[in-house]
């Protein structure tokens, strides 16, 4: 199975790769089969992500990110908290996904911020991008403020997120529609007999 | 294999002097354009359609017929005709009436606009953006081939014992290509009906052109037109030339950077490795348009984007010159090498009226 990681952490090294890492391993550890892990670091695209809204196609190396993620059995997202909501970089890679790529796929949301004030913004902000984007959000988010790395709790959420996305990757990635292939065409007769019936 | 112009009709500042051409300044260049493209020997003029400023050409017929009328040879096509939000009904006398004036020089190229508001303006919905291209051309098709037509549809005013005036010229319609970018709906169209696929690549990489035509052909055949390699493919092209590279890239590089559509977004270098465009020498433009058929296969028509992002008319012109003279003349030669006996010309009139001479003899 593949799961695919998507980080939106800024610095190197970065609190939000590192939680994005222990939840990855996490959820690798707990599926019932071998699970091949890639990593989309959003820093590394940020350039192409704005040329993409600009241009209206991706550069080479996005379209590889758009691709791995549209393939993936599963998903772990993991943002810092900016401005009271996820980065706009990591909302903008969300923009220029086909709107139909995350739909039956099971979703890890997972946030870092600098204190614990901020962690609704999983419910608040994250869940409903991903319920827009009609993904299946595990039932439980991570979210890691600065003191949470010296203190106790996170393991076990990371444990119980990581549980849950892997049940669901096992149960979903039989389950979930096959991808549409972009150039696959409806018989003109098809869409011509539609109209008449509408 | 036919080359030629198209142009969008954009009114832009000249990113260099600031200055804004009046619309009058732009509709005449436009025209000014067109008559280059056929003193230096180009096929086809299109002009694209357009109902919001900053562009001029909201009445494509009205400025293809007067282009018409100081012309002998050029094929005056469109790019694209609104088939959306334009009455099919009106698009069929309109042609015709162009048809007749034209003596037969006439072509279009159906699509859908992308402008959303442009839609309710006319009394439609964007939603139903494809639905409204299949089921008009659908009418549009009956009108110039049937005397009168019998016609109720989704989105337009039943028709009883309409006769659509003038009747096509020699009764043959007007050759149609269907463009689209990203919409299989489209290729599926144009391969139903056997008419012509217009991709304009000019702001896409390669492979996603492929894809496209390479769906169309594959239809063209499934509908038993011919073999896929017989299926009518257009493909879009921008260049600016200099005849040292360098001097191309400075003196395009500020049209460029402030271009609507592109304009301060990626880097002329980039744009020009992962899309038709091409500045430099005639001979980098030879070479990269050469490749589109590496990737499009053996194919009909090329029209090149020549005057766009406020570039003024005397350095269109200068572009018009070297294409005409220094580029295309090769193309036509090289394109001609390898191309199997089999593989058509994009259909003209006469082509056209032959084969329906043929058909009714």
């Amino acid at each position: 199975m593949k799961l695919v990681v998507v980080s939106a952490g800024l610095s190197v090294p970065s609190s939000t790769r590192l939680l994005a890492d222990r939840l990855a391993a996490a959820t690798a550890g707990r599926a019932s089969a071998e699970v091949e892990v890639e990593v989309v670091e959003l820093r590394d695209l940020a350039v192409e992500i704005a040329h993409h809204f600009t241009n209206g196609f991706p550069g080479r190396k996005l379209a590889a990110a758009l691709d791995a993620v549209t393939a993936a059995d599963g998903l772990i997202v993991v943002t810092p908290v900016f401005s009271a909501s996820y980065s706009g970089l990591f909302k903008s890679f969300f923009d220029v996904l086909e709107k139909d790529a995350l739909a039956g796929k099971p979703v890890l949301i997972a946030a870092t911020g600098g204190s614990a004030r901020h962690s609704l913004v999983l419910e608040h902000a994250l869940r409903p991008l991903f319920a827009y984007l009609r993904a299946v959000v595990v039932p439980t988010a991570v979210y890691a403020a600065s003191e949470d790395w010296g203190a106790e709790g996170l393991p076990e959420r990371i444990e119980r997120a990581a549980g849950e996305l892997a049940g669901l990757m096992a149960g979903l990635s039989v389950a979930r529609p096959a991808v549409k292939d972009e150039f696959t065409v409806v018989p003109f007769a098809e869409q011509l007999a539609a109209l008449s019936r509408q | 294999m036919q080359f030629g112009i198209f142009t969008v009709g954009d009114v832009t500042p000249d990113p260099t002097t600031g200055r804004t051409p009046t619309e009058r300044e732009r509709i005449k260049a436009m025209v000014a354009i067109a008559l280059k493209a056929e003193e230096v020997g180009l096929d086809v003029f299109a002009t694209g359609e357009h109902h919001n400023p900053p562009f001029v050409p909201s009445s494509p017929t009205t400025m293809l017929g007067y282009i018409a009328a100081r012309t002998e040879k050029l094929i005056l096509s469109t790019s694209t005709t609104l088939i959306t939000t334009n009455d099919p009904v009106k698009i069929a006398e309109d042609y015709a009436m162009l048809q007749h004036l034209a003596d037969g020089r006439v072509d279009l190229m159906m699509g859908r606009g992308n402008t959303g508001p442009v839609y309710p303006w006319f009394g439609q919905d964007i939603r139903q953006g494809i639905n409204l291209a299949i089921e008009n051309y659908a009418l549009l098709h009956r009108l110039w081939r049937e005397d009168v037509v019998d016609w109720e549809g989704k989105f337009r005013t039943p028709l009883q014992g309409f006769t659509s005036t003038p009747r096509p010229l020699d009764d043959v319609p007007p050759f149609v290509w269907h463009g689209s970018i990203r919409s299989p709906e489209i290729a599926e169209q144009a391969a139903f009906y056997g008419d012509g696929f217009f991709h304009n690549n000019i702001f896409w990489p390669a492979d996603h052109t492929k894809q496209m035509v390479e769906l169309y052909r594959a239809r063209y055949a499934h509908y038993g037109h011919g073999t896929p390699e017989q299926a009518i493919v257009g493909l879009g092209g921008q260049v600016f030339m200099r005849k040292n590279s360098q001097d191309a890239v400075r003196e395009f590089r500020p049209y460029f950077d402030n271009a609507p559509v592109y304009g301060h977004g990626p880097s002329l270098e980039d744009f020009t490795e992962q899309t038709p465009l091409t500045v430099g020498s005639p001979q980098q433009v030879i070479e990269k348009t050469l490749s589109f058929r590496e990737y499009a296969g053996d194919y009909q028509r090329q029209l090149f984007l020549m005057d766009h992002a406020g570039l003024p008319l005397k350095t269109v012109l200068e572009q018009l010159d070297m294409l005409g003279e220094e580029v295309v003349p090769v193309l036509r030669k090289e394109f001609a090498k390898g191309r199997p006996a089999d593989v058509p010309e994009a259909p003209t009139h006469a082509s056209l009226k032959a084969a329906r001479e043929v058909t009714v003899a």
